[in-house]
This record gives C-alpha cells, sequence and structure tokens, in this order.
C-alpha cells in the first residue's frame, strides 16, 4: 500500500476515480502475499501488482467495472477453475482477489 | 471542508506516521460488501461492518494481529449466517536502537534498512556519532542511551549495544531488560560478558531479566571484520523477529 499511495494521490489530484484490488487469500504456490494490492483509474492507468502477471488483466477489467457500477467484489483464481487456465495462472496456486472502488 | 477525514485520509496518515493501523473489510457473505472498520490501539474504531457485535469481536481479533503483523480473512457467525472479513494490518516499522556509534554500527544501519527496520544511533560521544559516518541512519542522537531509551522502547523495538564501555552498556541495559523490548543483544568476548553479569547481579538485576540479554552478541558465522559480525549481528535480530534463536 504504501507504495501506491502517491499514484492515488496523483490520479485523484487530476480528477479520476480509483480502484483498488488486494490478494486477501493464497493457497499453494502464488507469485505475490496477501495484502499485495494494484490500484486501476478510471482513465485506464494502473500501477502495482496482485500476482506474477497472470491475472493483472482479468482483475484490471473487474476494476473498471466496480469503478462503473460501484460495487465491490471478490474474485477467485484458481486451477479448478476453468477462468484461471483462460488467465494464465499455471503456477498451481489459488488466489482470492477483492475488488473496490475507493469511494470511503 | 472542515469535514472528517475519510477512512482512507485516516489511512494514509497513519501510515505516513507510522502508527500502527488495521482495517477490516466485509468482503462475502451476509453482510454489506465493501463495509470497513479502521481500528487503532487505543483509540476508538472508525466506520462499522454494520453489526455492533462483530465489530466488537473483529475490532479484538484486528488488534492481536497487529501486534503480530498478521493479515489475512477471518469468518464470523451473524444472525443472517456467515461473514468473510478480510482484516489488514499496517504495524509500525521495527525499530533498531544502536547504542555505540562504532565502525559496526555503520554497517549494521545499512544491513537492517535494507530488511525493512527503522534504524536510531545513540551516542554521547560526538567524536563517533557524526552525521559523516551516519547520513544512512533515519536518526542519530547524541545522549546518553538511558536518556533516551526509557520513552522509545516497545515491544516492536530492537536493541544492540555495541559500546563495550560498562559506563555507557550498563545503563542501556539496566532501561533495556525490563522493557518490553523484542530483542536485545550486547557486543563483547564471554569473558566481557561474565564480568557484565556479575556487575548487575550486583546491582540487582533478577535473573529472568540477564536471560533476555543476547551475549555476546550474534551468531556464530566466523566474522571478524566489523562488516562481518555486522551480518552475524542482523542475522541473530532476524531469528528474534521470526521467534527464534537461530541456533540448532
Amino acid at each position: 500500500m504504501h507504495d501506491l499511495l502517491p499514484v492515488i494521490e496523483q490520479w485523484r489530484a487530476r480528477g479520476e476515480r480509483v480502484a483498488i484490488a488486494t490478494v486477501v487469500k493464497t493457497l499453494g504456490s502464488a507469485p505475490r502475499g496477501v495484502g499485495a494490492k494494484m490500484v486501476v483509474s478510471s482513465g485506464g492507468a494502473m500501477a502495482g501488482s496482485v500476482s506474477g502477471g497472470c491475472i493483472e488483466g482479468a482483475v484490471f477489467d473487474a476494476c473498471q467495472e466496480a469503478l462503473t457500477t460501484g460495487q465491490a467484489k471478490l474474485l477467485h483464481f484458481g486451477v479448478a477453475d476453468d477462468d484461471a487456465w483462460d488467465v494464465g495462472l499455471a503456477c498451481g496456486g489459488m488466489i482470492d482477489v477483492f475488488v473496490e472502488p475507493l469511494d470511503w | 471542508m472542515g469535514n472528517a477525514l475519510t477512512l482512507f485520509e485516516t489511512l494514509t496518515s497513519c501510515i505516513a506516521a507510522e502508527q500502527p493501523v488495521a482495517m477490516a473489510t466485509v468482503i462475502q457473505g451476509a453482510g454489506r460488501v465493501g463495509a470497513k472498520m479502521l481500528l487503532r490501539p487505543d483509540t476508538p474504531r472508525l466506520g462499522d461492518l454494520g453489526n455492533a457485535t462483530l465489530d466488537e469481536a473483529v475490532e479484538r481479533a484486528a488488534l492481536a494481529m497487529l501486534t503480530r503483523a498478521e493479515s489475512g480473512v477471518r469468518v464470523y457467525a451473524v444472525p443472517e449466517g456467515e461473514v468473510q472479513v478480510f482484516i489488514e494490518t499496517y504495524p509500525s516499522p521495527p525499530t533498531m536502537f544502536i547504542v555505540g556509534a562504532v565502525h559496526i554500527a555503520i554497517a549494521l544501519v545499512t544491513f537492517a534498512r535494507t530488511l525493512g527496520f527503522r534504524t536510531v544511533v545513540i551516542d554521547a560521544r560526538g567524536a563517533f556519532a557524526t552525521a559523516e559516518r551516519f547520513a544512512h541512519a533515519d536518526e542519530l542522537i547524541h545522549a546518553w542511551p538511558d536518556e533516551v531509551l526509557p520513552a522509545r522502547l516497545n515491544s516492536n523495538s530492537y536493541v544492540v549495544l555495541l559500546t563495550h564501555d560498562p559506563k555507557l552498556d550498563d545503563p542501556a541495559l539496566k532501561v533495556a531488560l525490563p522493557s518490553p523490548a523484542r530483542y536485545i543483544g550486547a557486543l563483547g568476548s564471554p569473558r566481557t560478558h561474565a564480568k557484565r553479569l556479575e556487575r548487575l547481579r550486583a546491582d540487582g538485576v533478577p535473573e529472568e531479566q540477564l536471560a533476555r540479554l543476547h551475549a555476546p552478541i550474534g551468531l556464530k558465522i566466523g566474522g571478524a571484520t566489523p562488516e562481518e559480525i555486522a551480518v552475524s549481528i542482523i542475522a541473530e535480530v532476524v531469528a528474534a523477529r521470526h521467534g527464534l534463536t537461530g541456533k540448532t
């Protein structure tokens, strides 16, 4: 979080809205630990990461959706999940990511 | 303007001020998904998760997790079913207090900072504690250790005594040993240490406090240069941080 604060401030200063994605749970070999964060602006900028690059695309889309709907959402990525192969979580782990608009 | 700070503003100001803080968020289940609550030791909670009993249980869990620097999901039963709460903690960074601005301390500050410690170097002797030698330390304090340490030590403190000098080491030890500091180590040969124990016992320091002292300081890695000794000290500190001794 610490390293992302300046970027969030910058985006908000130019009037953009921000969504935050946070790794809340991992199982097995996951590239980033609980608390890892990625932030996305309504203008389409992103910073930080929630994996080694495997699920960032899907999480980016979920962040944009959260900014549109205003709804927070829990995402699950794992090998048992067909979608996981689509977004390429091949490390064999499982990651839960919570996506929320920064409206608090 | 003049409005109360948002939860996010409070969170960022706590992180910037290095004050311990935790954020709890409902992430799934029979609750308002996205509801948030901010928790700090000795400060009323901010925000709510929609149920006072839940709020209290989450606050207790969060403050306990904060002291262990642990984050994760906890599941709670509420009248409507089950609710999953993500508790994320932002503990204040561990701080290493280095007493004695000696050669070993220069390398030790570098290693400690790399590993995420704040570093405070304390030495009353101006010739040692110069800004040139310790430009990389977070704080350089010209004072006697027993003047500085009492107000500063908490359970996230690591105290390293490097002076070799009983005039400086002993008063610092008398403050550090009864404190909640996580680690206390002192430089000196086994002989020096035996004499130190004699002096402290004679001054009435109880055995259970003496047992807290890591001395001679550092893990046995055969180091001889100041930098190598700093490695052996930081290795012992890392072990202590993880609740180990570094010895098999």
